[in-house]
């Protein structure tokens, strides 16, 4: 007697991976880029008047507060409807690394503040140029001020893109989905895809409070 | 040779130098008394352009400091500065510390710029610190980092902004030992302090300042030992 469902099996591996691998490679270019767009942003803001500033804010205000679904699905949306169909993994992508931008701009804005006028005043007097005092001074001591909290960030961006699955991205969520729906296995696969996060995450924060650690002394 | 003409420094509406006149030679040592706020710093940062002045001169081995034609980067490659907070750079060791800005602005090779920096280092002291990193030190080991730093560019002038202020009592002495050593070697030096007693035992000058104009200024016996005007007589008896 042929059943409707077909339990999971070795031969699921494959689909399996797909996911995670399309979990990881999508993390790792929104938190590349929104690493990369944050720097920027956050050295603008460190740097600029208040109105600049203001203006700035409230643009990053807009992705840091609307949730992150609704920023999809709406970008996906409109981009389809002007004629300009994307790739889940392209629309994707450039949501999810606009919106980790967003938190981290602010992250190192704090860090780029926290090196303070009279250290690239003495960096200044030694002879280096506007921008050597930027690259030499300010950008790795106020780098290395937020790593912690830049890591923080970078974590909540791989949990995060669970979220992609609802523009039709096969991420692991998504993967997991379908093969729940021809199983009806659900705890066992929600069970190992929460190892799985936990599996990529995991390192990562440990990796964190070891540099934290490091830093403390 | 320095030679400072009338120099006056306002923050908007407030003046903070007054017409300032100081001549310094090669070899000499100037040291800067005088109260809070009377605009020693000032004029320190004005020597060195990172302020600008609104009248006068300033003018370092026949370059007008604040001139529209002066590269400003390239004229600080001659006066060394150490500040009240040594402002160690953090994520560099205290070798890396000394030998940056003679690789990146004097752009010595690596070998050639790791070589000035051990040598400077060894001067002050910080012979046995090479690898390690300045926030693991005390405030006068910083201290003397932050002068073999600026030694390592070979300045002809070094510009001292009350060194020891900061320090602890007991670190303030090696600091001092270390500029006695630099006068041996005849740096020229124009030192802000509070060390009465110092400035009395190194200076060829002393200037004392007050509100932003050089009340007194002469010889150490003269200024600090005899004093005419009543205000330096009344801030000596307050420091001494
Ligand atoms: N960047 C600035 N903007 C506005 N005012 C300033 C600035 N820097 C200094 N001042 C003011 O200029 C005056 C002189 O300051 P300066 O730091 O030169 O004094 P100082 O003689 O070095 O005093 P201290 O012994 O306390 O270091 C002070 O009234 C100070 O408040
Ligand atoms: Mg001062």
């Amino acid at each position: 007697m042929g059943s409707l469902f077909t339990p999971l099996s070795w031969n699921d591996t494959g689909f399996i991976l797909t996911g995670v691998w399309n979990t990881v490679i999508i993390s790792v270019v929104a938190i590349g880029f929104g690493t990369l767009l944050g720097v920027i942003v956050g050295f603008i803001r460190a740097e600029s008047n208040r109105l600049v500033n203001t203006l700035l804010g409230g643009i990053l205000d807009i992705f840091r507060s609307v949730p992150l679904i609704i920023q999809l699905i709406l970008f996906s949306t409109y981009i389809g409807a002007i004629g300009h169909p994307l790739e889940p993994f392209v629309a994707g992508s450039i949501v999810l690394s606009l919106y980790s931008m967003a938190f981290m701009s602010e992250v190192f804005r704090s860090g780029f503040e926290s090196v303070h006028k009279s250290m690239q005043i003495a960096a200044r007097s030694l002879g280096m140029s506007y921008w050597q005092t930027i690259f030499y001074i300010r950008l790795p001591i106020g780098l290395r001020a937020v790593f912690p909290s830049w890591l923080g960030v970078a974590l909540s961006v791989i949990k995060d893109s669970a979220l992609v699955s609802v523009i039709g991205y096969m991420e692991l969520l998504r993967t997991s989905d379908q093969l729940i729906s021809r199983t009806q296995q659900p705890l066992e696969i929600l069970i190992g895809v929460g190892i799985f996060y936990f599996i990529i995450s995991y390192p990562l924060s440990l990796y964190g409070r070891y540099v934290e650690r490091k830093m403390a002394l | 040779m320095i030679n400072i003409r009338n120099v006056h420094k306002c923050f908007g509406d407030l003046e903070v130098l007054k017409g300032i006149d100081l001549d310094v030679n090669k070899g000499e040592v100037l040291s800067i008394i005088g109260g809070s706020g009377s605009g020693k710093s000032t004029l320190l940062y004005c020597i060195n352009a990172i302020e600008n002045i609104q009248k006068g001169q300033i003018i370092v081995d026949d370059i007008d400091v604040h001139a529209k034609k002066t590269y400003q980067d390239k004229l600080r490659q001659k006066l060394g500065m150490v500040f009240q907070q040594w402002n160690s750079f953090p994520h560099l060791t205290v070798l890396e510390n000394a030998a940056l800005a003679p690789r990146i602005v004097k752009k010595l090779s690596r070998e050639e710029s790791i070589e000035v920096a051990k040598q400077e280092l060894e001067h002050v002291g910080l012979g046995d610190k090479f690898d390690v990193y300045p926030t693991k030190m005390s405030g006068g080991q910083q201290q003397r980092l932050a002068i073999a730093r600026a030694l390592a560019m070979k300045p002809d002038y070094m510009l001292f902004d009350e060194i020891t202020s900061a320090l602890d009592p007991e670190l303030v002495g090696e600091v001092l030992d270390t500029l006695r050593l630099l006068r041996e070697d005849g740096m020229t030096m124009i030192c802000v302090t509070h060390e009465i007693a110092f400035a009395r035992e190194v200076s060829d000058q002393v200037a004392f300042f007050n509100e932003g104009i050089i009340e007194e200024m002469g010889t150490p016996e003269q200024v600090i030992s005899n004093p005419q005007k009543e205000t330096t007589q009344k801030f000596l008896s307050k420091v001494l």
